[in-house]
């Protein structure tokens, strides 16, 4: 088990930062210095310290907490980062000298948590074949291999089994089908012997002490692993028992020599030896089917670009995405502004009214929006068609062009209220001076409008716009609800379809929507290289917007 | 300084250590447990199994806890989850130590599980010949039995006998009947939109002869895909000369298909047990599926049933669980009284056919083929669907449609 793989266990240190410590005690440290700039401000035992002591005590007891489960779990990096959290948290909130790491410590370990281990766990799955046939450990594989291929004897008896044991070792005693019993441990075959019988299952047998359900369960472990010969040639197969009520004999068809590390087909005798995919493969080239996970270096990524299928549907998705993006943005921006402005008209009757049934919208959950519009937009039972158009049979969700028409309308519907609320807020912080000053040259209201309200209303927009264009990049959830990325590229082989985004396409080509196999790998590579394509969108726009700043 | 540093984290420490023995005396073990914390559990409660259930079977299982707790002394935890999530999650947490000993599953999962590993294989022994062949064939993979099959789905024809009074022998039959009856469809069969629902429509595919893989002689799938040529653009052909005639449409969904039937709007539909609670105030008959090629409409069958993971410390209390409690009578008679699908034990499956609806499902199931559990599956429905729908509504010609789709599904498989 990989530790970076313990929800559990990461999630308890993601809390472990108590907010309450830093806000008790960092303000007092300022201030008591300066009334004694010699004493530590550790140093003085007053109500503020003991509650900072209770606080660091709460914060220390629940991450010893977690340090012992990662100890139990032996999960040591989640081990190593929690102590070393710990020890930095207790330095720093007990030394004098770090005043300005009081403050800023629970914002970094947030920080730590919540972004660099997600992009760094991200970063490195990118690197691996994890996904569906590379899903755990080399050694869960092995095993997994191995008890899949533990065959029963065809043929074989039910033989009903009663657990024993000699004082030390564990063995089965059977009673065969022609009611004959035996005994027999894991180096002894079984070998017949006088034993007493009840309800068809043996109760005592001599030089053998019975094991009662109590002492099975204790040693469940041993009693599953347990084979015992059925007779000294071992082809014969041996006795084994999942329930400790009743053995089968069984025969391995597959044996890994952990020296040679391969595994042999006992059948056929084919070898199968460790290949650099993390599976192991025969000299023919077959492979068996539980791998396990391995680095692959760049290969997700340059398998992401080198599908042939993928190459066409492709650049339109990326298109489609930039222009989905953007005419959110502009049309929710517009429409938000628009209204604002409306709205903001001092002598408007009722504006409370108008603003608060504005903002309705935006107080629906995104995920159920799309899925609410999807019902009333229906080609033949939908409100819109049915009610609205008196029956007509317009395709919204089903012509490319529509659905397309579609996505941007009801993201329309969801946006604009977030875009109305914040230029409201920017239209009411507006100076007034700069406005009568503008009057007073005699502009008139478009002119005063585009030469001082525009402007300065970007200003403080702009960061929001290009947050938002972000934000619309990623709106999976949007189209995976409304669309589904449908209808169909009728000319492509691969299932992707006219409204799909670069996101909903990563979705269906890792497989994480079960078209094919899971490849957790390949989606973190693409999300890798969609992640960088709007860091440089943004950071280049950010840079723009310096600049608009620096005008005003 | 420096000595009230110390004192203070010497303060600190020892009141962390005496919270957590407070913890440690309290036995809240934390979610992320541990042989040896199991380990001790196990020799305190004479073990503790854990088994995912969804709300459908909850009751039925915990019933089942119930007398094995009372017979064994071990302890059964069962934990709700959506069935939806379970597949995913199993296959995501039982590497990491965190999965469960035992989970609900449906049978077409089992080749993904195998592959990641995940599943061990379940010995039925005696008492697999106890319950319905095609229900130990579902779980069977490669020879070896991965878990305990409890009940068996599968889509008819169910039909409103107000409105027709007899099983229609063919397609034509049925539409003949349905126009007959004077109601808004003649014939409703749903279909999620663009996305087609192949699953439903399988029936009609196979009466052309044209079954979506390879069967091997022991009754499993090889991936071969078996839908292409002839039979399956005769299938193709006749779903868009439905469609244009109106019989066929992509626009009933699930919900407008059930609420249509439960109105009266249509003598048949084709759907599974899992509709019925929704027509309860209907009379209702089932029959087979009405074939409109030549050779018997096999639906799908799925089977549900009980998976135990592979990294499970309670093997043994999971097998003992899972072949000596959950598979006896009274146990299935609960499952099936809980989700109302026909029960994969024979014995009671007979119980349950004295209800006349349950024996109609059981018989169309009794004929029909179970749905592949290999993983390839997953690459068939992603373009299966979207090609029939997109035939029916008549915006692709048919035989250039199927055949694109086979060669799209040929190249998925093979990337």
């Amino acid at each position: 088990m990989t530790d970076l793989q313990h929800p559990g266990a990461t999630s308890a240190t993601v809390d472990r930062p108590d907010p309450g410590a830093d806000a008790a005690t960092p303000p007092k440290a300022p201030r008591e210095r300066r009334v004694r700039p010699d004493e530590s401000p550790a140093g003085r035992y007053g109500p503020g310290f003991l509650v900072k002591l209770a606080l660091m005590a709460v914060v220390d007891a629940f991450g010893a907490y977690v340090v012992w489960s990662a100890w139990v779990a032996e999960s040591w990096v989640v081990l190593g980062a929690m102590v070393a959290m710990l020890a930095v948290a207790n330095w720093v909130y007990f030394s004098r000298r770090t005043v300005p790491l009081k403050y800023v410590l629970p914002g970094l370990i947030f920080l730590f948590t919540f972004q660099i281990f997600t992009i760094a766990y991200t970063g490195w799955v990118a690197f691996t074949n994890y996904g569906d046939g590379h899903n755990s450990t080399k050694d869960d594989a092995i095993s997994a291999l191995l008890t899949q291929n533990e065959r029963r004897v065809e043929g074989s008896p039910s033989l009903p089994l009663t657990v024993v044991t000699d004082g030390d070792a564990l063995g089965f005693a059977v009673v065969r089908p022609d009611g004959t019993t035996a005994v027999g441990d894991a180096d002894d075959a079984l070998a017949p012997v006088e034993a007493t019988v009840t309800e068809g299952r043996i109760a005592a047998v001599d030089g053998w002490e019975v094991l009662d359900r109590q002492e099975i369960l204790e040693r469940q472990g041993e009693v599953t692993n347990l084979r015992v010969p059925l007779s000294d040639d071992p082809n014969d197969g041996s006795v084994r028992t999942q329930d400790a009520r009743t053995g089968y004999v069984f025969t391995p068809t597959l044996v890994y020599d952990e020296a040679a590390d391969t595994m042999t087909d006992t059948t056929t005798g084919t070898v199968y030896t460790p290949n650099d995919e993390g599976q192991f493969e025969a000299a023919d080239g077959s492979t068996l089917q539980v791998g396990w996970r391995v680095f692959v270096g760049f290969d997700n990524f340059t398998t992401a670009f080198s599908d042939s299928r993928y190459a066409g549907p492709f650049f339109q998705v990326v298109v489609w995405t930039f222009v989905f993006a953007f005419l959110s943005v502009a049309t929710t921006f517009l429409l938000g502004m628009f209204l604002a402005t409306v709205f903001n008209a001092p002598h408007l009757r009722g504006r409370k009214i108008y603003r608060t049934l504005l903002i309705l919208p935006y107080a629906i959950p995104g995920f159920v929006a799309p899925l609410l519009w999807s019902g009333l937009l229906n080609r033949s039972f939908g409100f819109v068609n049915q009610v609205l158009l008196g029956g007509a049979a317009v395709p919204w969700l089903t012509d490319p062009w529509l659905a397309k028409f579609s996505i941007i309308a009801v993201n329309l519907w969801l946006g604009f209220p977030y875009m109305f609320l914040i230029c409201t807020g920017a239209l009411q912080s507006l100076p007034t001076d700069v406005l009568e000053a503008a009057k007073i040259d005699g502009a008139g209201r478009l002119r005063t409008w585009r030469s001082v309200t525009m402007p300065l209303l970007l200003v403080s927009t702009t960061p929001l716009l290009i947050s938002s264009f972000a934000f619309n990049f990623n709106n999976f959830a949007l189209i995976y609800m409304l669309t589904g990325g449908g209808p169909r590229f009728a000319d492509a082989s691969v299932p992707l379809g006219h409204t799909d985004i670069l996101i909903t396409m990563v979705y269906s080509v890792a497989g994480l929507d079960g078209s094919a196999p899971k490849n957790f790998g390949l989606a973190s590579a693409l999300s890798i290289v969609i992640f960088v394509i709007i860091a440089t969108i943004s950071a280049i726009a950010f840079k723009r917007t310096r600049s608009l700043e620096e005008i005003n | 300084m420096r000595r009230s540093i110390l004192l203070a984290s010497a303060l600190v420490t020892t009141l962390a250590l005496s919270a957590c023995g407070g913890t440690d005396d309290t036995g809240e073990a934390p979610e992320g447990t541990t042989e040896e914390s199991a380990a001790e559990e196990t020799a305190a409660a004479g073990g503790a199994l854990t088994v995912w259930v969804d709300e459908t079977r909850q009751a039925a299982v915990e019933a089942a806890a119930e007398d094995f707790e009372a017979e064994t002394g071990a302890e059964v935890e069962l934990v709700l989850k959506p069935f939806e999530d379970i597949r995913a999650d199993f296959v995501a947490q039982v590497p990491t130590g965190e999965g469960p000993d035992v989970t609900v599953g449906a049978h077409d999962w089992l080749g993904e599980l195998i592959t990641n590993g995940v599943v061990a294989p379940v010995e039925l022994g005696d008492k697999a010949a106890e319950f319905e062949e095609v229900a130990v064939q579902a779980f069977t993979a490669d020879e070896q039995v991965y878990g305990l099959p409890y009940a068996i789905e599968n889509v008819a024809l169910i039909r409103n006998t107000e409105l027709a009074d007899s099983a229609p022998a063919t397609w034509d039959d049925a539409i003949a009947a349905g126009e007959k009856a004077g109601t808004k469809f003649p014939f409703l069969i749903q279909s999620d939109g663009e996305n087609g629902d192949p699953y439903t429509y399988y029936p009609f595919q196979t009466s052309f002869g044209a079954p979506v893989f390879e069967q091997n002689a022991d009754g499993s799938y090889s991936p071969e895909l078996a839908m292409g040529g002839d039979a399956g653009e005769a299938y193709a052909q006749w779903l868009a000369d439905q469609g244009e005639a109106g019989n066929l449409t992509i626009d009933t969904s699930y919900d407008i298909a059930v609420e249509a039937f439960a109105n009266g709007e249509s003598p048949f539909i084709v759907g599974g047990p899992w509709m019925l609670e929704q027509f309860a105030d209907l009379d209702l008959a089932i029959d087979p599926v009405p074939a409109p090629g030549d050779e018997a409409a096999q639906p799908f069958v799925g089977v549900q049933g009980f998976y135990v993971s592979s990294q499970s410390e309670n093997t043994l209390l999971a097998n003992d669980f899972l072949v000596n409690y959950l598979s006896t009578e009274e146990a299935q008679t609960a499952l099936f009284e809980a989700g109302g699908r026909p029960p994969a034990l024979t014995a009671a499956a007979d119980a349950a056919s004295s209800d006349p609806i349950v024996a109609g499902f059981r018989e169309v199931g009794a004929e029909a083929v179970p749905m592949p559990s290999i993983p390839e599956m997953g690459s068939v429905w992603a373009f299966w669907g979207v090609t029939e729908a997109s035939i029916i509504s008549g915006k692709a010609e048919p035989a250039e449609a199927w055949d694109k789709m086979i060669s799209d599904i040929e190249g998925a498989l093979g990337s």
